[in-house]
């Protein structure tokens, strides 16, 4: 167990340690939600109107930016393990006394740290985007963002325990978690989409991290009438049941928390 | 400067309180196998070695050694027969084993976007050496590896050679008992690789450690105590070079000669010898060739173009042993092709 303990945080300093040298990747991964936040509100605003009473484009797409930058920070603990065995380095993690289990658990909290650190820097950024924000609502992302990114290092590192190339893993990312993002209601509300893209949209569960985001911007914002209403711009709604912020985290959490499992197995198996 | 207290020494790593006693083997291997398919690679085999020895499996590329050397060091489950390591079971007690060897791969294992300290951290950490050990012995180690000016600099600035001693270094960091070096000079300059081996042996010396290493280099392996000269996944010999080498039956006399198969017979009838023939020169071995010598060529028949002298070396004890030099050996002639085959624009020769 102390073993157990010790791997995590071993292996997440060294993730910390990465991103904060890879000065590229610093700036990409803190550039990229910026540039979307910008270029699609520029670009936008004056096309799509007001999406509710007092929810402009803007606002209804930052939360969805910033629930976009935590999935693709943590999909990519499932590339640093990919770029791990390409230089040989994880042979070093494989035949030292750590855990697996501790070694995937670290690589999930190191890109959570960075996921985090990522949203924290969004929102430092929301007066620039005329987002309001309070005290509450950053105390509430936080839990959020972690539970988000943790399930989905999960689904990033059961990939690349199984992937051997680089080039194989930005394939995967390009085909699958970029069209998933986009599906995942980042840029539109699900409920109010034809009926193919609202089926995949509920079927794929980035839509419930997404919504459980945005709920915590815009919850407050929106009136009960127009929850109530048949496409409300927030919640998911599934047979006519609209979920809820605890709803949407769980379900999003107990299927990371599978995914983890599924990744600790998968690197147990090796050598 | 970095200061060698015993105490602090067996604190740092508690496993250190088991160590097997001087009859005890440090490593013992009985009749280990391993298979990949239907290729069987490690066709059983026996070995011991003692504590505080050098200790070298030779042989060509293929013959099975990093195999042999990735199930000592717990990273290939052997497919019959076991082995323990520092009084471990490779199969049955993985972390044990894990936590008493240090290990230089063949392959460079160095994060190259982190400084040498970095790698070296991150390794203690990982290890569990106590603060105050980890810092002292990073200045030791990297002092002794004339790497500690260079401590701050990313890996990836560092040179092949310096790579290489800072992956042993890193290696001994948590004070392991046994040191296992899977080709550690491979693809280095003499000059650098002449650097490492003193390093090997001056560690040896300081730290009391039991050194496992592979190599197809004769003159490294003539550093070792003892090896085992490894050929298709076989052991083919064990002991001591010196040993292995007398067992040839003293010095290589060649003799370059107008015609070989006369030169041949006429060596095996007189001197009751077997010379092989290669190409114009034939060979053998004799005892005391300098007074062998010119005793021969007062009476030979067959013209004598050249001579030569030399002690054996473990090429030739290879040869001995399977009819084969390692130096050209078909696995290494394959991997050249192989390495020219991947070589963008150079297939259409390839074929």
């Amino acid at each position: 167990m102390a073993g157990s303990v010790r791997g995590i945080w071993v292996i997440a300093y060294r993730e910390l340690l990465r991103f904060v040298r890879e000065r590229s990747r610093l700036a990409s991964t803190l550039g990229m939600p910026i540039i979307f936040m910008i270029v699609f509100s520029e670009g936008l605003k004056r096309q799509i109107g007001v999406l509710a009473a007092g929810v402009d484009f803007v606002k209804f797409m930052y939360p969805g930016i910033i629930a976009m930058s935590v999935f693709i920070n943590a999909i990519f603990s499932g590339l640093s393990v990919v770029w791990d065995r390409e230089i040989g380095f994880l042979k070093e993690v494989l035949v030292s006394p750590l855990s697996r289990s501790g070694v995937v658990l670290g690589k999930a909290l190191g890109a959570s740290v960075i996921a985090l650190f990522q949203a924290l820097v969004m929102l430092a950024l929301a007066p620039l985007f005329g987002i309001s924000l309070s005290l509450e609502i950053v105390l509430e992302l936080i839990p959020i963002v972690l539970v988000l990114s943790l399930s989905l290092a999960g689904f990033g590192l059961l990939i690349g325990s199984r992937m051997r190339s680089q080039q194989g893993f930005q394939v995967l990312i390009q085909m699958v978690v970029f069209p998933l993002t986009f599906l995942a209601g980042v840029f539109f509300p699900v409920n109010n989409v034809p009926r193919w893209m609202e089926i995949v949209s509920k079927l794929n569960p980035l839509t419930y991290g997404v919504d459980a985001i945005r709920r915590i911007f815009l919850a407050d914002e929106i009136s009960a009438g127009a929850l109530a209403s048949s496409h409300p711009i927030i919640g998911v709604t599934v047979f006519g049941h609209t979920t809820t912020t605890l709803e949407d985290v769980a379900l999003v959490g107990v299927l990371g928390a599978a995914l983890l499992m599924g990744a600790i197995f998968s690197f147990n198996r090796q050598v | 400067m970095a200061s060698r207290e015993a105490p602090e020494r067996s604190e740092a790593v508690n496993h250190k309180q088991k160590t097997p006693s001087a009859s005890e083997p440090v490593i013992a291997a009985r009749e280990l196998s391993r298979s990949f398919g239907r290729t069987q690679a490690v066709k059983g085999v026996s070995f011991t070695v003692d504590e505080g020895e050098v200790f070298g499996f030779l042989g060509p590329n293929g013959a099975g050694k990093t195999t042999t050397i990735s199930m000592l060091c717990t990273l290939l489950a052997p497919s019959a027969g076991r082995a323990t390591v520092a009084g471990h079971d490779v199969i049955s007690e993985r972390a044990e084993v894990r936590r008493s060897i240090g290990l230089v791969f063949q392959d460079p294992t160095l994060d190259e976007y982190l400084t040498a300290v970095q790698n070296l951290r991150f390794h203690a950490y990982a290890y569990g050496v106590p603060k105050r050990v980890r810092e002292e012995r990073i200045h030791e180690l990297l002092t002794l590896m004339e790497l500690w000016d260079r401590r701050d600099s990313s890996v990836r600035e560092y040179s092949g050679g310096m790579k290489r001693r800072l992956e042993i270094a890193r290696g001994l960091l948590h004070h392991p008992h046994i040191l296992f070096l899977d080709e550690p000079t491979l693809g280095l300059d003499p000059q650098t690789r002449h650097r490492i081996w003193k390093y090997v042996l001056d560690l040896r010396e300081r730290e009391a450690l039991t050194i496992f290493l592979t190599t197809h280099y004769m003159d490294e392996a003539e550093n070792c105590d003892r090896i085992a000269i490894i050929d298709e996944g076989e052991i083919v010999a064990l002991d001591r070079p010196e040993v292995l080498k007398d067992a040839l039956g003293g010095d290589v006399v060649t003799l370059r000669v107008e015609e070989g198969d006369a030169a041949v017979a006429e060596i095996s009838a007189r001197y009751g010898l077997s010379a092989s023939l290669e190409a114009d020169t034939i060979s053998f071995n004799v005892p005391r060739a300098e007074e062998f010598l010119p005793e021969l060529m007062r009476s030979f028949s067959s013209k004598i173009l050249a001579v030569g002298i030399r002690r054996p070396t473990l090429d030739d004890v290879f040869l001995s042993l399977t009819g084969r030099s390692i130096r050209v050996d078909r696995s290494t002639t394959n991997q050249q092709l192989r390495r020219y085959v991947n070589t963008p624009g150079m297939k259409a020769q390839a074929n």
